[in-house]
């Protein structure tokens, strides 16, 4: 059975889904909803990927249990310089093309839930199929908030 | 005007105007101009009441009536200290307590309130751990069957979650996170579980505080899940913070469009432009309307050039005043503001439009539980001030705003006109004022919406028998995530809730976005007192009113005082990483670990005028810019904070004695009105009172 690749990469992607978040809300501190948002919610995907490492021991996979990377020197610098660029109006469209790379990046971390759930479903196993069935849906919260920030910020950012 | 024209445009309004002037100002800035940057300072007082009625009954309307604190057997009050900020409603209570069978009461704040001294239990979370609490009180009330089963099941969805999402909030987790006792968890849990009529309230105390709207939300599902609505003292009062920012809300001057209709349904957009006889293109709905923070967003990045500010004061009011004041000095942005006083922001501005105020003029205002109100003008508005309404008017004339016939699209020239305008507006909706007339508000008391043909003579209670107006095609919103604020499509909530009940919405707890660290030891949370109004505009003007608050001081617990060896009146500095406040200490009865700042000081009274001179004394210097991603109210009680001592003042702090900054130390001289304070009514059948 193939379920330990599924499992790793799932982590891998949960892993690379909650630094894209945490990359976006450092480039956008002067938009506060979007820093505070989208560090609330890479903490979904920081559970998941504890959660999977722990279940992973049981598909013979050993998999770090510690989310990667909390902000270092880089993203304060980050920060600090999306708050001097406030100002100005380009960080609108910036924004819009980070929502864009969230949503695309959700969007994949769920389909790699689909794919654990289908194959949890076919080897019978529950605790695997619970897991996804926990956690598929903050994904899918991660995606319609992508969707509806960029909803939401469109116009203003392409109009004024 | 170019094709960026309206975007580039904003208003910002109050809670503290007539209806006929939301409604008109709605009408040209929706209808007219074609802008969606359309919110008042209700943004910062009653968004979250407006935004959990949603969640929980896709629609706003007041599920409670005041005359429910005369028959409930249980008053919770949520973060809300009506004894200051509802003192007419708090007698009311006052009433019940000191008469046969009063109710007992539970009260959730961090300070010891009046509320709080008259309460059964009271409970003092840690701030910014609300959803926590409510969930472990859920937890409680849903564990040990305290709910109305036959109720949730004909008139809900949702309860499985609920119930599941629960299960993970123990008294005994909350006990930890909250620092309140279990067994007074417990207690308040079970005496709100055998209520036999429940009435809850709630203010600001959740309502600015982090995860506002999910911890309102809880608070509807306490009287969902326990069948208390719809019958005399079963009701929630999701409060209000101004006298008439029901108004702002219905009348859709406060990023909702007029009458609860639905920004997101087409139809309701079609309807609201055959009333306004416009294209429905023209009224901006592809998002809501924008809310009071992100505007001034824009304006910090520049999309926004001109912003009209009705009675209000964001430049004292809004979160991390430093960026607020940078943000409306810009040369680049054009600031009218139209008040009756010189105010801070009114300094700022590029245009004053002197404005009359309440007895001044003619208009309607409606209270928290929909009772509507005409208020007649008794004096002239003095010098060049002339009525909001006036001043709306003539703006739209002057920009010679048409409808799609040519002819001028405000087709009213008084508040009696605008009023009837407003009751076409309202017809068929939940706040339906169609049955309403000047002459029939004269005379007699105020009467409750929805007041139709049906209903002449108002409505006390709605929601009976577990009617609600969530209906997919009918209702004001398809909700929102209660964590990432993304609103929700029609077909979802359609699949959720196709024949329209009450929707119990559970939430997750999340931890404060500001935690405290040895840099900043303490939660600082900013609020009222009972002698002053808003930004003091109009109290500190009031000479008594005045002297019974005359400076900002800061309240400490007893225990952290004793700790640091400091005393009542020491002058301390307080900082954040926004900016730093010096007041007078005021060792009170709040709980350890959290200062308390009144925030309506400013400086329009001081040398700076606008700003500091010297230090700070605004609550908001230090206060940080974030919001509930679900209500966009920014929060003002959950932000970390230092203390150091500058000095011994010169006697004890200035803070009123008689109210929850009551002194726990001796020697602090009791706060009296004195002769000046007191009043005399001569009644016209003879005899003083």
């Amino acid at each position: 059975m193939k379920l330990g690749l599924a499992i790793e990469e799932l982590h891998r992607s949960e892993n690379h889904l909650a630094r894209v978040l945490l990359a976006v809300s450092d480039r956008h501190k002067a938009d506060h909803e979007v820093f505070y948002v989208a560090r609330d919610i890479a903490g979904w995907s920081q559970r998941h990927v504890q959660e999977l490492a722990r279940i992973g021991a049981d598909f013979g996979v050993d998999l770090d249990p510690e989310p990667e990377g909390e902000p270092g020197i880089l993203e304060k610098i980050q920060q600090a310089t999306s708050d001097l660029l406030g100002r100005r109006p380009e960080p609108g469209l910036l924004l819009l093309a980070d929502l864009r790379h969230v949503h695309r990046e959700a969007a994949g971390v769920s389909l790699d839930w689909e794919l654990l759930a289908q194959a949890a479903q076919g080897a019978r196993k529950r605790e695997l199929l619970e897991l996804a069935e926990r956690c598929h849906p903050d994904t899918l919260r991660q995606m319609r908030w992508a969707n509806a920030k960029l909803k939401e910020s469109a116009t203003q950012a392409l109009v004024s | 005007m170019t094709s960026s024209f309206p975007s580039a445009v904003a208003f910002y309004t109050t809670g503290q105007l007539f209806l006929e002037e939301y409604y008109t100002l709605g009408l040209i800035a929706h209808g007219g101009i074609g802008t969606n940057h359309v919110d008042g300072n209700t943004r910062l007082c009653t968004a979250t009441a407006a935004a959990a009625l949603k969640e929980t009954f896709a629609s706003d309307g007041q599920p409670g009536s005041y005359t429910d604190i005369d028959s409930a057997d249980v008053i919770a009050l949520y973060g809300h200290n009506m004894a200051e900020t509802q003192t007419v409603l708090w007698t009311r209570i006052l009433d019940r307590l000191a008469g046969p069978n009063p109710p007992q009461i539970i009260c959730v704040d961090p300070r010891e309130t009046p509320v709080a001294r008259a309460a059964t239990v009271h409970l003092a979370p840690r701030p910014g751990t609300n959803v926590m609490l409510m969930n472990a009180l859920l937890h409680e009330i849903v564990g040990n069957g305290w709910i109305d089963r036959e109720y949730i099941e004909a008139h809900t969805v949702g309860f499985d979650e609920l119930e599941k999402r629960v299960r993970d909030y123990p008294p005994e987790v909350a006990a930890e996170v909250c620092d309140v006792p279990a067994e007074d968890i417990r207690a308040a849990a079970r005496i709100i579980g055998h209520a036999q009529r429940l009435l809850s309230t709630v203010l600001q105390g959740f309502y600015q505080s982090h995860q506002a709207t999910a911890a309102a939300v809880q608070v509807n599902n306490i009287n969902v899940v326990r069948g208390m609505l719809g019958r005399p003292g079963c009701g929630i009062l999701q409060m209000n913070g101004q006298p008439t920012a029901q108004n702002t809300r219905e009348a859709g001057a406060d990023g909702d469009l007029p009458a609860f209709r639905n920004w997101s349904n087409d139809s309701h957009i079609k309807d609201l432009a055959r009333i306004w006889n416009v294209d429905p293109m023209d009224i901006p709905h592809y998002s809501p309307p924008t809310h009071a923070m992100q505007m001034f967003r824009y304006a910090e990045e520049g999309s926004i050039r001109f912003l009209y500010v009705t009675a209000t004061n964001p430049a004292v009011s809004l979160p991390e005043l430093a960026r607020i004041r940078e943000i409306l000095a810009q040369e680049r942005l054009f600031l009218v503001v139209q008040d009756i006083f010189l105010s801070e922001t009114a300094q700022l501005a590029d245009v004053v439009l002197p404005a009359a105020t309440w007895g001044e003029k003619t208009g309607t205002f409606t209270n928290v539980d929909r009772t509507v109100h005409l208020s007649e003008k008794a004096v002239e508005p003095p010098g060049e001030a002339r009525a909001d309404l006036d001043i709306l008017i003539d703006f739209a004339r002057r920009l010679d705003l048409r409808d799609k016939d040519g002819a001028p699209l405000v087709k009213w020239s008084d508040p009696e006109g605008a009023f009837e305008g407003w009751k076409e507006c309202s017809k068929g909706r939940p706040c339906d004022y169609s049955g309403l007339s000047y002459d029939k508000l004269r005379g007699g008391s105020g009467i409750q919406w929805p007041v139709t043909e049906d209903a002449p003579d108002g409505t006390q209670h709605i929601y009976v028998d577990g009617q609600f107006w969530a209906q997919p095609e009918y209702c004001e919103s398809y909700g929102r995530d209660l964590v990432t604020g993304a609103a929700l499509d029609e077909t979802e909530y359609r699949a959720l809730n196709p024949t329209g009940r009450a929707v119990l919405k559970a939430a997750e707890y999340l931890p404060p976005h500001e935690l405290v660290s040895e840099e900043y030891p303490f939660q600082l949370i900013t609020g009222r007192t009972l002698y002053h109004f808003h930004t003091r505009t109009k109290t500190g003007r009031a000479p008594q009113l005045q002297a019974a608050a005359p400076e900002v001081w800061v309240e400490m617990s007893a225990s952290d005082v004793a700790d640091r060896g400091w005393a009542e009146g020491d002058l301390l500095e307080l900082r954040t990483p926004r900016g730093r406040v010096e007041a007078k200490l005021r060792i009170s009865g709040i709980r350890p670990g959290v200062l308390f700042l009144p925030f309506h000081y400013g400086y329009w009274d001081e040398p700076g005028g606008h700003e500091p001179d010297g230090f700070g004394r605004a609550a908001n210097e230090l206060t940080l810019t974030d919001w509930d991603p679900c209500s966009k109210q920014p929060i003002f009680k959950t932000a970390a904070a230092a203390a150091d001592r500058l000095g011994s003042g010169d006697g004890p702090s200035a803070a009123p004695t008689t109210t929850s900054s009551r002194p726990v130390t001796g020697d602090v001289p009791p706060t009296r009105g004195g002769p000046a304070a007191e009043a005399v009514e001569e009644l016209a059948t003879g005899g003083a009172r």
